[in-house]
């Protein structure tokens, strides 16, 4: 009797671990679209998701509208920020250096989450479930519904990125770009513009992750930097620049953190991530999948 | 140890550089007498930089052994090296541009005379010596190589020939027992070319071992006193100047390569 | 040559004299030296990591893990076990020491995003260990009763009194980290800031300067700790997160990355709109910030300090 509850409990933290990792694996993928055209780190990755989760509450709660026009309405409008961000924040810097577009990204996000306190306050706010809260029993575990969601949209924003960065002209484009953007150009790709459709990207996948995730984890406006540094120790744990990478890392990272929270010590929840990060940092930096040579084999 | 010093400065025996699967460097020997002047030239990609790299202790060589002065160096990082008494220039001007001319060669006397931090902090009277005598050492320099008008300019703001020029005025600076130069006369023009030509010259007038890489094949022949022919890595001659100009392997080595 | 004047310091230091005398004198500015001590307390940061991050060119995203480290260190010892608070401070600087030196050996050998990220993390985990390790911190509540200052007798339990103290301790600081920046070593950061290659080609060890650098603004940054936790008597975690760490980029940035003094500009600029200035916009006060800092970035990479350079630029034409 107490094994088959020791393995359910553990079951449990693993698709806890997989769903929260799902969320991580979305922000690692929305780094690496940006990093790999751009070589910039995000700052503001986070605020992706957090935007994503707030916003939708304003259209669906607060406005009404049904889910299936809320969602892409959100998205569509946390996308526009991101292109906002590139116009305003990324492409004005006349001399930019590591530092300063790091500085820059930090800045936005600064900006964003206190404008988001300015707007929502700084209480959660919560989401219905998109198929409801009625627990399903999956090999001795209980699950909501919404985690299953969470987890296929990771899936799905998979399939498509991969559809699009291999069989799309534009998709190929970027991948030109993040490979030899002087090349690029003078093949006659607009390097500014797959700049600008990066940053779309990225925000629009960060805002999935936040639409999904907030009806398990409520969203509040201060969300964004913890999910920014965990979806980056994602993203390098995978291997910066590498998408299948930033899934496994998301995962595992999610997981560690499950394991951990559920194990060790619930308060220092926060804490494994960011020590999966320095020990990434400090022995191997190229991560699981990458190598300094093999880091130009960037994509799907 | 034994009062004659080594004939020779530097050796190298047994030298591999590989990059992963690529091999920069293959099985390389060779000996640069004290007080010489000894060109390494080759085609493009033929290995010089990657060798310079290793004697001046940018990486440890995959295999063999780097002798400076009797003693092994191969493992050392690069400002030991330095400490040891060789200094280098840069293929590409490495100067520091946030500084000024003066303060690039002050920098150069830092491993013949430092200060601690904490001396720094309280300005302790050696720390305020020790400063004057690198600003006179630097000031010095700078006249022998000819900038010393130009004492307060930012480096980045010279000229790609005087910036050359600086650059191995702060390789001086350390009184280095051997001075390695990448393409010192890279980009220069006929004057500035000249200019660096000689300023070599009197450098090694001067006692110092001159190693340098160089593709300006008149300036090699004009101060090498030995020349050393690399290519895919491998030495393939070695040898007196005029030697080196009728070699049918080296003038194949570099058939439809510019001379 | 980069000569650091000593008249503009010593003009400085007759101000920081006779400012809580102006003060007084006019009401409207009266508490005015409580600001300023703040002002002080997190200049002895900005100096160093003005250093660090203007003339040797790394990055820190997490200094306010040493500002608590001080500052617990200070606060646990004196509370707990009554030690001599003057002691208390060298220890912290001590154990500072030591944890940056461990934290940034490793650390430093990362360049651009991953030291940022490296450092960010570490003072993450730094301020997650104050919020949990109640029985030493008192966890999220804080500790208070932490006792002021004296010295033989000499207590400093005024706002007058903290004041000058604190901005003593700060002038020394500054006029000793002016002191490194003009000396060789000063070059030798400036150069590893330049090209860390041709630095090391001539005889500098830049990991070692790197360390050291770390080191030196971790170790100001507990001491501003041990003194804001004396001057408050009371500390929690809160003070010591990641958007403290942020502040502290903003006011290096404002004031000037690549001038010392921009350091302490920027500092007393963002302490007075922190404490002063925004206190009725307190809903605007993160999103000034950011436009700040963004502002900064964008249009004015020099911060404040290029300001006398772009102005004589006009007037060339």
């Amino acid at each position: 009797m107490e094994k088959i509850t020791l393995t359910s409990q553990l079951l449990q933290y693993l698709i806890t671990g997989l769903t929260v990792g799902s969320v991580y694996a979305m922000v690692a993928v929305g780094f690496n679209i940006i990093y790999n055209v751009t070589e910039i780190i995000n700052f503001a990755q986070g605020e992706f998701v957090m935007l994503g989760g707030l916003i939708m509450v304003f259209f669906h709660v607060s406005m009404g509208l049904p889910l299936i026009l809320a969602f892409p309405t959100t998205i569509v409008l946390v996308t526009v920020i991101g292109i906002l961000i590139d116009r305003f924040a990324i492409r004005p810097i006349r001399r930019p250096s590591v530092l300063t577009l790091i500085i820059a990204t930090i800045a936005v996000s600064i900006i964003i989450k206190g404008t988001a306190s300015f707007i929502w306050g700084k209480d959660p706010f919560d989401l219905p479930a998109f198929s409801g809260r009625d627990p399903i029993n999956f090999l001795g575990a209980v699950v909501q519904p919404q985690y299953f969601w969470v987890i296929g949209f990771l899936i799905i924003t998979a399939i498509a990125l991969s559809i699009f960065f291999d069989r799309t002209i534009i998709g190929k484009a970027m991948s030109a770009c993040a490979d030899n953007p002087d090349a690029a150009s003078l093949v006659g790709i607009n390097v500014k513009q797959m700049i600008l459709l990066s940053f779309a990207l990225s925000a629009a996948i960060g805002a999935v992750a936040g639409i999904t995730i907030t009806p398990i984890s409520l969203m509040e406006y201060d969300r964004g930097a913890m999910l920014a540094v965990k979806g980056f120790a994602a993203a390098i744990l995978g291997g910066l620049g590498s998408f299948p990478g930033a899934i496994l890392g998301g995962l595992i990272m999610g997981s560690i953190e499950s394991f951990g929270a559920g194990l060790v010590s619930s308060g220092y929840k926060d804490a494994f991530a960011l020590i999966v990060l320095l020990v990434v940092l400090f022995f191997k930096p190229s991560g699981l999948m990458g190598s300094i040579e093999i880091s130009k084999i960037k994509r799907f | 140890m034994s009062a004659d010093m080594d004939e020779n400065v530097l050796e190298l025996q047994g030298v591999v550089m590989t990059f992963g699967g690529l091999m920069a460097l293959s099985d390389l020997d060779f000996k640069v007498r004290r007080g010489m002047i000894k060109a390494i030239i080759g085609p493009n990609g033929a290995g010089k930089t990657t060798l310079f790299n290793v004697i001046t202790g940018s990486f440890p060589p995959t295999q063999g052994t780097v002798t400076f002065n009797g003693r092994p160096i191969q493992h050392l990082k690069a400002h030991k090296i330095a400490d040891r008494g060789i200094s280098r220039t840069f293929q590409t001007v490495e100067l520091f541009g946030n500084m000024t001319v003066l303060e690039n060669v002050m920098l150069g006397c830092y491993t013949r005379i430092r200060t601690s931090f904490i001396a720094s902090g309280f300005v302790l009277p050696q720390a305020r010596r020790k400063e004057k005598q690198i600003r006179e050492n630097a000031l010095k320099i700078l006249k022998f190589i000819g900038l010393a008008h130009k004492f307060k300019d930012p480096a980045d703001t010279l000229p790609l020939g005087e910036q050359k020029l600086l650059e191995i005025g702060r390789a001086l600076a350390s009184e280095p027992e051997l001075i390695c130069l990448d393409e010192p006369a890279a980009g220069l023009n006929e004057t500035e070319t000249y200019v660096a030509s000689s300023l070599i010259k009197a450098i090694n007038a001067k006692g110092t071992t001159v190693l340098l890489v160089e593709h300006d094949m008149k300036v090699v022949m004009n101060i090498s006193d030995e020349i050393l022919v690399l290519n895919y890595g491998q030495k393939i001659a070695e040898g007196l100047p005029e030697e080196i100009r009728n070699s049918p392997r080296v003038i194949e080595a570099y058939l439809g390569a510019e001379a | 040559m980069l000569r650091i004047a000593k008249i503009p310091i010593a003009v400085f230091a007759l101000f920081i004299l006779v400012f809580p005398w102006m003060a007084c004198q006019i009401p409207a500015i009266e508490h005015y030296p409580d600001i300023m001590v703040f002002a002080g307390i997190y200049c002895l940061i900005t100096i160093g990591l003005s250093l660090l991050m203007g003339y040797a060119g790394q990055i820190s995203i997490g200094h306010a893990a040493f500002f608590g480290i001080g500052a617990y260190i200070s606060g646990i010892l004196t509370v707990n076990y009554g030690m001599n608070p003057w002691a208390c401070m060298g220890i912290g600087m001590a154990v500072t020491a030591v944890v940056a030196a461990l934290v940034g050996t490793p650390s430093l050998k990362l360049k651009g995003h991953y030291l940022a990220m490296a450092t960010l993390a570490f003072g993450i985990i730094v301020f997650i260990i104050f919020n949990e390790e109640t029985q030493w911190t008192g966890g999220p509540d804080g500790m208070s009763g932490i006792p002021g200052l004296s010295l033989f007798g000499f207590e400093f339990d005024s706002v007058e009194r903290y004041y000058y103290l604190v901005w003593g301790i700060v002038i020394a600081a500054f006029i000793f980290t002016v002191n490194v920046i003009q000396s060789g070593t000063g070059r030798a950061l400036r150069a590893i800031h330049a090209s860390e290659s041709a630095a090391g080609a001539m005889g500098v060890d830049v990991a070692r300067f790197k360390i050291l650098v770390f080191v030196y603004s971790a170790v100001l940054a507990s001491l501003a700790g041990s003194f804001y936790a004396h001057y408050l008597n009371f500390i929690n975690p809160a003070t010591f997160d990641l958007f403290f760490s942020i502040k502290l980029l903003i006011m290096i940035a404002l004031g000037g990355m690549h001038n010392i003094w921009g350091a302490i500009v920027g500092t007393g600029l963002i302490t007075f709109l922190s404490n002063e200035w925004l206190q009725y916009f307190e809903e605007f006060e993160v999103i000034v910030y950011g436009a700040i800092l963004l502002f900064v970035t964008v249009i004015l990479p020099e911060g404040l300090a290029g300001v006398p350079g772009i102005v004589k630029g006009w007037f060339r034409r």
